[in-house]
């Protein structure tokens, strides 16, 4: 087995620079590794070998030149599902879209092509990014590689699943209530929502609009560093998107520094519904950045107890919209298009078969949320809940430079068990939910074990200051992995082909 | 039944006029598109108007900049802070199933359009009200093919064309206009051709109605006189021209007036107007209001216009129509009743385009009063939308001035030219439209006519000139009306002195 799988993105951009190793054989590495565990994982919808050998061969023959190539050149990436790639199979995890090949790619893939990032395929999620464990998928669960029988998170189950096992050491995700975080979290890896507007959504296919965000998700700080700056910017293609620099991300995570950092810990994100040994690592971390000179305190956000419900109106409603033009008339699925039915006869067949469960249960909700006569009682109302939870935030950065709490209360739960109670399986992203409605960024990164299965420590800095994330989480990181002998991910099962299947 | 003036004088008519244009950008509202008319159908589309999976609208500023000054020549607020928003519906025609639009936030509000009407009594001036002007995306084409109706139901296959999906919109809608008594199917009229003019002189939108880029909506409502609530209003789509919109409005007093008076209801519905008929028909019942679930559009940034920005806009805006007519008054030297006529009549912008193509004012107002307005009439169309241009006008005026016409033969070149035989030159060459000045053989025609009326020759020789028009008659139809009279009777004249 080749080592090369299990270096992070930083060591192998190091050997490609110095020409130690190919970029056709890194890419190589990975694939090999999908063939032998994802049988078993079932991180990725669709793997583009033979697109991902050519990128690599570009990037080779690039270096060959003598061409002046970004860190990343050469190093693979697993694309969740959500993303358009020009030509490439796009489903966003749904029926409805089987088979869309997409005529433009997504201005974050564009910017991975022209980093020279190899793009190794698509990665598994939740239908539409609707869910917290990727079982919403319309084409299979994803597998946790720490213990193939739980769930690996959602709805990016499968970025950080590809990730944890190795198959891939840098992935693209995206979080709307948490689907970044909270697979981070269950998987042991490393996954940064940054700041709304801070990366482009142009080509993300919309779940909730205005909690959308993309971010980098990798094994590393560092790595996560490194693919956040590839990624962010402004996009004109994007009206959301900031018009500003992108923070210094990889200086802050080079940084590690958290000396005279004030920290707040949040009163509302703890206590009953977390776990105990997500309390206890939780922690143990503070204690860490407590030595490493920060200063802790506890802080109130006596708003974020209401988060979930105003998500919950707000995500379905802006869904309930965004998915309308899943019709069957321009691409994707269509049913009962025998010419004895009208259009809209197809379009209400194909929708009531393409899609699944969790996706109806949403527009549903959304459709009613957003209905005159109701619109001021639950969509108004859930904004003003928004707003309060801003100034939350508002109020705790002012005394504060970051925020912090577990990623989520429990760690990765046994596969179906949530499956037939929304509610629970909502719960999940109750401490990763008040970020989005905000539009501040956060990141996850593992804070240790908890019977055997990885806790995340979830660190929150104000808008546009994403170093800061990187600033704390490095050092956290540096002395963690001191402890345990390298990153959480080095303790990772060693997958083998026959693992689970 | 009710005669009109019957109709008048038991209800009072109750007016609103919802105007959408085409905005004249060259890219669409949220996308780099053209928006080019008749195109090989989904040809100016990209994921964005297509309604991708993943595809987001970014606004075009030439649109905003557009409404602006739409809003500013109608007297209304430009709002700081104004919002797009989604209006969720399914239809096939529409890529997304929501269109953006404004809603409880537009860019502009509380206008008003002076319009000037000849009546009896003389000229006077109707204030319509402005409520809103707000900034939407068009949706998509939709054909139906077979059936009978060529309507969605009972067609066989519809073929769906997105050239025209996301082309920006902008929504005029008035207050609901009383006090027009009688004249609310002219005054509406008035309207909609003031509106036209203002976005023409604007600059913002080529306003061709027959082209779909400027459509009205007309609804209206009577209510008994006295009872001072309005009636259930009906909304006549499918008004493509100003006669139209004319017409429709008469046609739905009458409608709505004999429902009342039956003991019916109006049905609050939406209703198309039919062209050949001139009357509406039922299209789909509002009984039920759709829901179109409206909320803030959450990809855009709301609209916030500097007020720098919109002063500098302000400064921009061309004269307005009803001081501009005033002074091509004085300048023309044209008296108040041939002035209220040429308003009436539309052609003030006509006229003014004749002159400025070298026309004397007087002879372009003669033409587009006259002869061209006779012809419109005929056709039951507007003088504006006759086939023939203020430049084909003017040079035809040329023609005549240098006497290579007469005013007669140039009558003939004007219905070529409308006929769409081409223009004036082409109509004179294929029809061989030409004065007879060669003397010799307009000379050689009027010997032939003497020879063939030796006794009326002789009438004239003994002093009898109006004699000589029988003559003069021979003579021009022996040219084939292509000699210029005057000289044929100086000749005559000459000759048999």
């Amino acid at each position: 087995m080749s080592e090369l799988i299990y270096k992070s993105a930083a060591q192998l951009s190091e050997s490609l620079a110095k020409k130690e190793v190919s970029a056709r054989e890194v890419t190589q590495a990975h694939l090999d590794q999908i063939t032998k565990v994802d049988q078993a994982v079932h991180a990725f919808l669709f793997v583009d070998t033979e697109g991902a050998l050519a990128q690599a061969d570009q990037v080779d023959a690039a270096r060959a030149k003598g061409e002046n190539l970004g860190p990343l050149a050469g190093v693979p990436l697993a694309l969740k599902d959500i993303l358009a790639q020009e030509g490439i199979p796009t489903t966003c995890g749904s029926k409805i879209l089987e088979g869309w090949r997409p005529p433009y790619s997504a201005t974050v893939v564009k910017k991975l092509r022209a980093a020279g990032v190899v793009i190794l395929g698509k990665t598994n999620m939740d239908e539409f990014a609707m869910g917290s464990s990727t079982e919403n998928s319309a084409f299979g669960t994803t597998q946790n590689p720490w213990d193939l029988t739980r769930i690996p998170g959602g709805s990016g189950g499968g970025s950080a699943a590809a990730l944890a096992a190795f198959e891939a050491p840098l992935a693209i995700g995206s979080d709307t209530g948490g689907s970044i975080r909270q697979p981070a979290a269950v998987t042991g890896t490393v996954g940064v929502k940054p700041t709304y507007g801070g990366v482009s959504r142009y080509g993300v296919i919309a779940y909730s609009s205005s909690l959308d965000q993309v971010g980098p998700c990798a094994r590393t700080v560092l790595d996560t560093a490194l693919l956040h700056e590839v990624i962010a910017g402004h996009d004109d293609y994007d009206a959301t998107s900031i018009n500003a620099p992108t923070p210094p991300v990889v200086a802050a995570a080079k940084r590690a520094d958290v000396k005279g950092m004030k920290i707040g810990v949040i009163k509302e994100l703890s206590g009953d519904g977390y776990e105990s040994g997500v309390s206890e690592r939780f922690e143990e971390s503070l204690e860490i950045l407590r030595s490493q000179g920060a200063t802790i305190e506890m802080v109130s956000c006596p708003n974020f107890d209401y988060g979930l419900a105003a998500y919950y109106l707000i995500a379905p409603s802006e869904a309930s919209s965004n998915l309308a033009r899943f019709d069957a008339m321009r691409y994707g699925l269509r049913v009962g298009d025998d010419g004895s039915r009208s259009a809209e006869e197809v379009m209400s067949m194909t929708r009531a078969a393409g899609f699944g469960r969790e996706v109806k249960r949403r527009i549903v909700l959304g459709t009613y949320a957003l209905s005159a006569g109701y619109y001021d009682a639950y969509y108004g109302s859930a904004q003003k809940v928004r707003t309060l939870i801003t100034q939350d935030f508002a109020k705790a950065f002012s005394s504060v430079d970051v925020l912090v709490s577990p990623t989520t209360p429990t760690v990765a739960f046994p596969i179906g068990a949530k499956s037939n109670d929304p509610v629970a399986m909502y719960l999940s992203d109750v401490a990763t939910i008040p970020v989005n409605l905000a539009g501040v960024a956060a990141m996850s990164l593992p804070a240790g074990l908890s019977e055997g299965l990885p806790v995340g420590f979830q660190i929150i800095a104000p808008a546009m200051k994403d170093d800061r994330l990187y600033q704390v989480g490095a050092a956290l990181e540096r002395e963690l992995a001191a402890k345990w002998g390298g990153v959480l991910t080095t303790k990772a099962p060693k997958l083998s082909s026959s693992a689970g299947a | 039944m009710l005669t009109y003036e019957q109709i008048i004088e038991k209800y009072e008519p109750a007016l609103g006029l919802e105007v959408h244009v085409e905005l004249g950008t060259k890219t669409k509202m949220f996308c780099g598109c053209p928006t080019e008319f008749g195109a090989e159908p989904n040809t100016q589309v990209c994921p964005v108007c297509l309604g991708m999976p993943g595809a987001l609208p970014f606004v075009n500023e030439r649109a905003i900049e557009s409404t602006i000054l739409i809003g500013l020549a109608l007297n209304c607020s430009i709002a700081p802070m104004s919002r797009f928003a989604r209006k969720n519906y399914f239809y096939p025609d529409m890529p997304k199933n929501f269109q953006i639009s404004q809603y409880d936030e537009p860019i502009c509000t509380d206008g008003y359009l002076d319009v000037e009407y000849e009546t009896p009594e003389g000229m006077k001036t109707f204030r319509i009200e402005i409520e809103r002007v707000h900034m939407e995306e068009d949706t998509g084409k939709s054909l139906h093919v077979g059936g009978a109706t060529g309507r969605i139901h009972g067609a066989e296959y519809s073929l769906l064309d997105y050239n025209r999906a996301g082309i920006p919109l902008v929504e005029i809608v008035t207050k609901t206009v009383l006090g027009t008594e009688g004249y609310a199917p002219q005054i509406a009229k008035a309207y909609v051709k003031e509106l036209r003019d203002i976005l023409r002189a604007l600059g913002v939108s080529d306003v061709k109605m027959e082209q779909g880029s400027l459509r009205c909506d007309a609804n209206i409502s009577l209510s008994p006189r006295g009872s001072g609530i309005l009636g259930t209003r009906s909304e006549t789509k499918n008004v493509n021209s100003l006669r139209s919109v004319e017409r429709a409005i008469t046609s739905e007093m009458h409608r709505h007036a004999q429902r009342l008076e039956a003991g019916e209801r109006v049905v609050q519905e939406t209703r198309h107007f039919q062209e050949d008929s001139g009357t509406t028909r039922s299209g789909r019942s509002k009984e039920q209001a759709e829901d179109y679930r409206y909320f803030p559009e959450p990809d855009l940034l709301p609209v916030a216009p500097s007020a720098e920005w919109i002063e500098e806009l302000r400064a921009q805006l061309p004269e307005r129509p009803s001081a501009h007519r005033a002074r091509l008054q004085q300048l023309w030297q044209v008296p108040d009743k041939e002035m209220a006529a040429m308003i009436n009549a539309g052609v003030v912008g006509i006229v003014e385009e004749t002159v400025a193509q070298g026309a004397d004012p007087t002879k372009a107002r003669t033409w587009w009063l006259g002869e061209i307005s006779r012809l419109a009439n005929e056709r039951e169309v507007e003088v504006a939308e006759m086939p023939i241009t203020p430049k084909d006008v003017a040079e035809i005026i040329a023609l005549v001035a240098a006497g290579e016409l007469t005013d007669k033969l140039a009558r003939q070149v004007v219905e070529g030219v409308i006929a769409g035989e081409g223009k004036p030159k082409e109509v004179i060459a294929a029809r061989g439209i030409k004065v007879v000045s060669d003397e010799g053989e307009l000379v050689a025609a009027i010997e032939r006519a003497i020879a063939a009326q030796p006794e009326t020759a002789q009438k004239v020789r003994d002093g009898n000139i109006p004699a000589a028009g029988a003559l003069i008659g021979a003579v021009m139809k022996d040219t084939k009306g292509q000699a210029d009279a005057a000289r044929v009777r100086e000749l005559l004249l000459g000759l048999l002195a």
